[in-house]
């Protein structure tokens, strides 16, 4: 018998806005002390009020937009109730009747297209930390914003289940609306997965595995259930609808301890916020500030960046703004490959990369480096040299032409000079059974004949203008 | 007012008044007298008055605060266990209005725990006695604010009215209460009960003293995104002798949702205005004598040259059983954040989260507060929310047409504020229902948030308080307060 996975999954991504959902506090906890950025909206003082962040709703359409979905005009806010600690109200506001994102898709790189079933806003939870005898409670990220995408049982391998939770990633980045930091939990997803025999028409028992927050995790995950429920039903027993919770160490899925079991969420439209409603002109205006996709990218760069090299770089927003931008000011595909291979190769391959990348030369130093090295006044090996140091904190913002200088790398390109150098190389007698050897046609000899010019003009030469007439005089 | 013209300092005032709430001690109308911080207040506002500077419009008014408003002063308890102890940080932005005119807080009002109630006996604080019959009670929820002004102990004092908590008590106590057009006032700062109901208002001796509280209090908050474009003293709405309706300009009001009913005209008060009674409330259920002082007023309105019409509103009926949905559900939502963990009471009992929270919530609730909590997370659970919640829902809109249509036929409408004058002290507390059915005649104003205006209609032979209330189109406060005076006879 063959068993086919169905699997869905909800992304819940965390929007980089100044402050709250709701509160005018600051939404950014990073390296703030628990409970700093909390006001008495957000612990849920008596006779305090949601105040809706106007920005969240303009993230929320460019999120929708980036997955192509329709933005509803009306929408509105409901509480969804359930008592626990890190709940402050005992209610989290959401979206449950009228969300603001409507229908859309997510394609894949591979091609396959995941529908998306609608996508919310709404409040995150505190946060706990669990000792022996007590708990402890940190408000800080209560009501940061939220979209939760709720996607289509559309995905059917743990391959796909990972590269849709890496293509919505991507997606959130490139709208400019998650710092998409996965380390932190800026985004996080909960994956049901089901299996049921090849052509029955109904769905298996589906399990949710809740708060993977790595693609790998949900790949791991995803495997492991398929692999689980599928032996229970080869083994003739039942796949126990549940919420699991996954362990990265052990590698396995295990019931969750859950605040949540089989609770009734008591959804009631919350009174306290009007309902949002935007005018179609509001929300083109909103959407044309989508900036280019990687399905833009794929499309625009495609024919002239490797396509391994390109999946590489989508993966980085601020260097496939960077390419597009070297791309509009030049013009020219040998610039952007010739700069796409250094990002790829070389500053990807640094120990600082995660620094680097917040702070790129502009698009003309890196334009001006792809020129340089198209006149061939830097050799390869300068051109990496260069480029790296665009981004030492002594050299940067210099000017490429400046550091190159700098340097001492600019090649020698002036053929009167260089020929003068070739004679004096020439009248050295260490060279004289290597030309002998030359002229008799052993033809290799060139290498160690051009090395020695190199080094004469201190590795300024431009080597094959030195082979060039090197091979005119001893002919 | 006085202290402006030098008649008296504000510490005399505040002298007096702190001085009659020890003396009216036991009627028991305060849950925290700031005797300390009112006469620092006082001494300021004299200072400040010395030096000829501007000292607001409230200048040195004692006022006392319903205890479901946060102010710094004070904890706010809602009279209710669970908030014990909890003191704010922030003042609402009523209070702040008010005090930055001037006014000055001499203590925090009893009420039914987080104001579910028609009675004030709700109270973890024990009941408040009516100001006129120690036996009975002072109506609710805002029973301490309404016999704090009719005491004479303050010039006006502060309620909420989510079913008629301001328009009851005043009409039990023989004063004027206003339930403002909803949003009117901000709900920032005030302990919500049923947000989409809840209205902040006031309680003063004069339709005079009501204009001016509101037009301090009124107005957009950012801080509450229900609250409404500031209207309230908008010219189009006021009381120009010589502009009839032709005469004046048609308001535009910004954010006002298309096919909202508005106040009808800039019409001035003293024109002859059609006065709405409802036929379905002149009957058995009613008491007689309110009814008699229904059709006094009307007789007076009518020797004013005013005309009397009957409307026909058969949907009203509906009105409590919506009410007795919708307010639950959202008192039920509300209370969730009580819950022993942040701030308030916490029971001394409790083991793990579970106990805390079972614990804190059954010692720390009245039994009003727990019984509304179990109504309203029924009509909510899954399965019942499309028969009951959405249901009610539907039907509130009717009422709201409801209204919107009478007001086609007519400026305002008069009609009673609740079936019995003042009760007795215990008479319903163990008949919910028959508490509930007090509420009958008031809740449909919050359903539709329109305004009503709680007026004084004379005495029953007993010698109690009879009241009446005054209803008009949303965003009508203004002239609604300014036709109050029409109404006024000697006998009130």
């Amino acid at each position: 018998m063959i068993y086919i996975p169905t699997i869905g999954i909800e992304c819940h991504v965390q929007l980089k806005t100044k402050t709250k959902l709701f509160s005018e506090v600051d939404n950014d906890a990073r390296g703030k002390e628990p409970n700093a950025c909390v006001s008495p909206v957000d612990y849920a003082l008596p006779g305090m009020l949601p105040r809706l962040n106007g920005a969240a709703i303009k993230y929320a359409i460019l999120a929708g937009r980036a997955m192509n979905c329709k933005i509803n005009p009306y929408s509105r806010f409901d509480r969804k109730h359930y008592f626990y600690p890190d709940s402050p109200k005992g209610y989290q506001i959401t979206q449950f009747y009228h969300p603001i994102i409507g229908a859309g898709w997510v394609e894949l790189p591979s091609g396959t297209k995941i529908r998306i079933e609608h996508a919310h806003l709404e409040g995150d939870a505190g946060k706990l930390t669990h000792f022996d005898t007590y708990s402890l409670v940190d408000l800080n990220r209560v009501d940061t914003p939220l979209i939760e995408i709720v996607s289509m049982p559309d995905i059917h391998s743990a391959k796909d289940a990972h590269d849709y939770c890496k293509e919505l990633w991507r997606l959130m980045c490139y709208a400019g609306v998650t710092y998409g930091d996965l380390y932190n939990g800026n985004m996080r997803f909960d994956v049901n997965t089901s299996v049921a025999e090849e052509g029955s028409e109904q769905l298996g028992t589906r399990t949710e595995v809740k708060n993977l927050n790595s693609f790998k995790s949900v790949e791991r995950a995803v495997e492991y259930e398929i692999v689980r429920q599928t032996k229970l039903l080869e083994a003739g027993e039942k796949v126990v609808q549940q919420t699991l919770g996954w362990n990265d160490a052990t590698g396995k899925t295990s019931p969750q301890r859950s605040k949540e079991v089989a609770a009734d969420y008591r959804y009631m439209p919350e009174p306290d916020l009007p309902p949002i409603h935007l005018t179609e002109e509001f929300i083109a205006t909103e959407s044309a500030k989508l900036p280019l996709m990687p399905a833009d990218y794929r499309a625009k760069f495609g024919e002239i960046i490797a396509h391994d090299t390109l999946e590489i770089l989508l993966d980085y927003p601020e260097l496939m703004l960077k390419l597009n931008e070297i791309s509009l000011q030049t013009g020219l595909a040998a610039d952007v490959v010739l700069i796409s291979n250094l990002f790829a190769s070389v500053l990807l391959a640094e120990e600082k990369s995660a620094e680097y990348l917040n702070d790129l030369p502009s698009a003309a130093d890196l334009a001006k480096l792809a020129d340089m090295n198209t006149k061939k006044e830097l050799s390869s090996t300068a051109t990496k040299e260069v480029f790296l140091k665009m981004f030492d904190p002594q050299m940067k913002g210099r000017g490429t032409e400046q550091i190159a200088k700098e340097l001492g790398l600019i090649q020698e390109n002036d053929l009167g000079a260089l020929e003068a150098i070739v004679d004096t190389v020439l009248k050295k007698p260490e060279t004289k059974k290597a030309q002998d050897d030359f002229r008799a046609g052993e033809e290799k000899v060139i290498g160690f004949l051009v090395g020695q010019v190199m080094k004469e003009s201190h590795g300024k030469a431009n080597p094959s203008a030195v082979q060039d007439i090197l091979r005119k005089k001893l002919a | 007012m006085k202290i402006a013209n030098k008649t008296v300092t504000a510490t005399r005032l505040v002298k007096d008044a702190l001085e009659k709430a020890k003396h009216f001690a036991d009627y028991n109308i305060f849950t925290f007298i700031d005797e300390e911080g009112a006469l620092k207040r006082a001494a300021e506002i004299d200072a400040k008055i010395a030096r000829g500077e501007n000292a607001g419009r409230l200048a040195g008014v004692p006022y006392a605060l319903k205890d479901n408003f946060l102010s710094r002063r004070g904890d706010t308890t809602a009279s209710a266990h669970i908030l014990e102890g909890t003191a704010s940080p922030i003042d609402a932005t009523a209070v702040a209005k008010l005090e930055a005119e001037g006014a000055i807080m001499i203590g925090r009002t009893n009420l039914d725990a987080f104001a579910h109630g028609s009675s004030t006996e709700n109270s973890y604080f024990g009941p408040t006695l009516n100001a006129y019959d120690k036996t009975r009670v002072a109506g609710g929820s805002s029973g301490g604010s309404a016999v704090a002004v009719a005491l004479d102990i303050v010039e006006f004092a502060t309620g909420t009215d989510t079913g008629g908590s301001i328009r009851q008590p005043a009409s039990f106590n023989g004063i004027y209460g206003i339930k403002p057009t909803y949003g009117t006032i901000s709900r920032y700062g005030v302990v919500a009960m049923a947000s989409s109901l809840d209205c902040v208002g006031f309680f003063a001796k004069s339709p005079e003293d009501l204009d001016l509280v509101m037009s301090i209090a009124a107005g957009q908050d950012p801080k509450d995104m229900t609250s409404l474009p500031d209207y309230y003293d908008d010219d189009a709405y006021g009381d120009d002798a010589s502009a009839g309706p032709a005469a004046a300009s048609s308001p535009t009001v910004a954010g006002v949702p298309a096919g909202v009913p508005q106040a009808a005209s800039p019409a001035d008060a003293k024109a002859a205005k059609k006065i709405g009674i409802i036929k379905d409330f002149d009957n058995d259920v009613v008491n007689a004598e309110i009814r008699e002082a229904l059709r006094k007023k009307c007789k007076l309105l009518e020797s004013k040259g005013h005309e009397i019409v009957e409307l026909e509103m058969p949907t009203l009926k509906y009105a409590l059983a919506v009410y007795y949905i919708i307010q639950p559900a959202e008192v039920a939502s509300n209370l969730s954040r009580y819950d022993g963990i942040r701030y308030g009471f916490r029971s001394e009992n409790s083991q793990d989260l579970d106990s805390v929270y079972k614990n804190t919530r059954d010692e720390g609730f009245m039994p009003e507060n727990k019984r509304r909590i179990m109504i309203g997370n029924f009509v909510l659970s899954s399965g019942f929310y499309d028969a009951y919640f959405l249901k009610a829902a539907k039907a509130r809109t009717m009422i709201i047409n409801e209204y919107a249509a009478a007001f086609d036929k007519c400026d305002f409408i008069l009609t009673p504020v609740s079936p019995n004058y003042a009760f007795k002290l215990g008479e319903k507390v163990n008949d919910p229902v028959a508490m509930y059915l007090e509420d009958l005649m008031s809740v449909s104003l919050n359903l539709a948030g329109i305004p009503g205006l709680a007026i004084p209609a004379g005495e029953a032979k007993d010698g109690n308080k009879l009241g009446l209330q005054l209803v008009g189109p949303r965003r009508s406060d203004k002239n609604l307060i300014a036709f109050a005076k029409e109404l006024q006879d000697e006998n009130d």
